[in-house]
């Protein structure tokens, strides 16, 4: 019992000291006219290196898209899964923009804003001339597959598909390549990404996206305004229907989620059109 | 049967101890699959390495002088080297340039499958490790008795196959046990090529109902049921066939 007094006084005083300076990072942004955001360097298209090296793709656009409105310079930061959550609670980064899924463990430790901005599920990656388009097809198929993912055994048992499973993505790929399996079910961000490789032209993604679970943006915890800020945005690129627009850009096509969202947020503008 | 499944359904629902093959209809097909495999896949290659291991032998004795080189370049290529990395050379390197077929999907396929690379990589793994069992067996035999049956006539082949391999085998026995059971666990890095036996399976079982202690004591289990079959055979046949006054 008293330990858990003295924690609660603990994490009562650390909000009383870090308040003050903490949650005004969108006044301080505007103060010093830079907002910082940390996206992905590493996962074509949302956030991947370009040949000049600079930090392109959905999430970048994005972020620069928050800064015009906010007219600040944007600063990107790249992250990785390991450290993005870090560098919010540090500073290092305003806000957070880097294919984090939105999970209720997540939601303990930063600010996770709502609507969710983007969303990844099961698809599968094959040869056009295999000319796929239900799940169904894929009866009696050897599929590729990665050991321990959760969406083998439905693509085994709902779709009839025999997976091979092998111990990693790259394995996987290489025997789809080789001529091994027919498709190689994954995440359909993570195909989408392989995609936009050469190697990869003559694949596609011809399935309707299963099981998908979302992607949210994130402010440090506490930091209202600017989390009330960006959660605008996100309506804003859903309305404006402005994640379809960029993911057609990069060359991939709109998942059913963002598809989704610009539906819907569309009909609650009165006399916005598409 | 039904029965018994309930009872393991009962049994995961009030001690949280959660045993899918049993009670899940879907994961006992699996682990039974994963099981014969996991025999087949075993008894296939122990096969073919004691195969490899006798001819294996012979050719090391041979009066050719780049037979004996071969021989030993390829002990010492396979003795030398991880198993799971040949598995990976042979299946994703080597498996690359095989001729393709196409098969009833329309893709180009290489002709040899994932299970025939796991039977060729354990078998010449195991098969290395066999010549050297074997050539001990060998070189423990008198050289008197070989010279006896040279004086009877015996051909080389002929002196190998009836006299010195027949006493060779029980010097040898305690050795090829050892190789064989380790042969057996070796099965498990077949998993690395996707082939379902019962490693893959079982990981694919505690990937989906998060029960990995009960999955690994259950491997444990089975392994030693196996590994202990395959010992009361070999001991049974080291039995048989002892000869009253040879070697002990």
């Amino acid at each position: 019992m008293a330990t858990g007094k003295l924690m609660a006084a603990a994490s009562a005083a650390a909000l009383l000291l870090t308040a003050p300076a903490g949650a005004e990072t969108l006044r301080d942004v505007l103060e010093s006219g830079t907002l910082t955001v940390g996206v992905k360097a590493d996962y074509k298209p949302y956030g991947f290196l370009d040949k000049a090296g600079n930090i392109v793709g959905i999430e970048p656009d994005l972020a620069q898209d928050a800064a015009d409105v906010l007219g600040v310079e944007l600063e990107l930061v790249p992250v990785v899964a390991s450290n993005r959550m870090q560098f919010l609670e540090q500073g290092k980064i305003d806000v957070m923009i880097a294919t984090m899924t939105d999970t209720a463990d997540r939601r303990d430790v930063v600010d996770i804003l709502n609507p969710d901005y983007y969303s990844s599920g099961t698809n599968i990656m094959a040869r056009k001339a295999s000319g796929f388009e239900e799940w169904d097809d894929l009866d009696g198929a050897p599929v590729c597959g990665v050991q321990g993912a959760f969406y083998n055994r439905k693509t085994e048992e709902a779709f009839g598909a025999e997976i091979v499973g092998f111990t990693g993505t790259s394995e996987a790929l290489n025997a789809l390549a080789q001529g091994r399996c027919v498709a190689f079910v994954y995440d359909d961000s993570f195909l989408n990404s392989r995609l936009q490789e050469e190697q990869w032209a003559d694949y596609e993604m011809p399935l309707e996206t299963i099981d998908d679970a979302p992607w949210g943006m994130a402010v440090k915890t506490g930091e209202d305004a600017m989390g009330a800020f960006m959660s605008g945005m996100i309506v804003h690129w859903h309305t404006t229907g402005r994640i379809t627009e960029l993911e057609r850009d990069y060359g991939i096509e709109p998942v059913p989620f963002t598809r989704r969202m610009h539906e819907r947020f569309r009909a609650f503008v009165p006399g916005e059109k598409g | 049967m039904q029965d018994i499944y309930e009872w393991f359904r009962t049994l995961n629902e009030t001690t949280g101890i959660n045993l899918t093959i049993v009670h899940d209809a879907y994961d006992r097909r699996r682990m039974i699959e994963g099981f014969l495999n996991t025999i087949y896949l075993s008894a296939i290659c122990l096969l073919f390495s004691i195969i490899i291991g006798v001819v294996g032998a012979w050719l090391q004795g041979s009066r050719l002088t780049w037979t004996r080189r071969l021989v030993n370049g390829y002990i010492q290529l396979f003795r030398n080297t991880p198993p799971l990395v040949q598995m990976y050379f042979f299946f994703f390197a080597l498996g690359a340039l095989m001729p393709r077929v196409e098969n009833e999907w329309g893709i180009m396929e290489p002709i040899l499958s994932n299970w025939h690379w796991a039977v060729i990589s354990l078998s010449f793994f195991a098969g290395a490790f066999n010549v050297e069992i074997f050539r001990s067996g060998i070189e423990a035999v008198p050289r008197a008795t070989v010279e006896a049956a040279e004086a009877l006539g015996y051909t080389r082949l002929k002196a190998y196959r009836h006299v010195v391999l027949p006493l060779a085998l029980r010097v040898c026995l305690p050795a090829l046990n050892n190789n064989l059971v380790n042969l057996v666990k070796t099965t498990t890095l077949a998993y690395a090529i996707a082939v379902p036996e019962m490693l893959y399976v079982a990981n694919q079982i505690w990937s989906d109902s998060l029960n990995v202690p009960e999955m690994m004591t259950f491997l444990l289990f089975a392994y030693v049921l196996l590994v202990g079959a395959l010992v009361r055979v070999m001991n049974g046949w080291e039995r048989a066939m002892r000869l009253p006054g040879f070697g002990t």
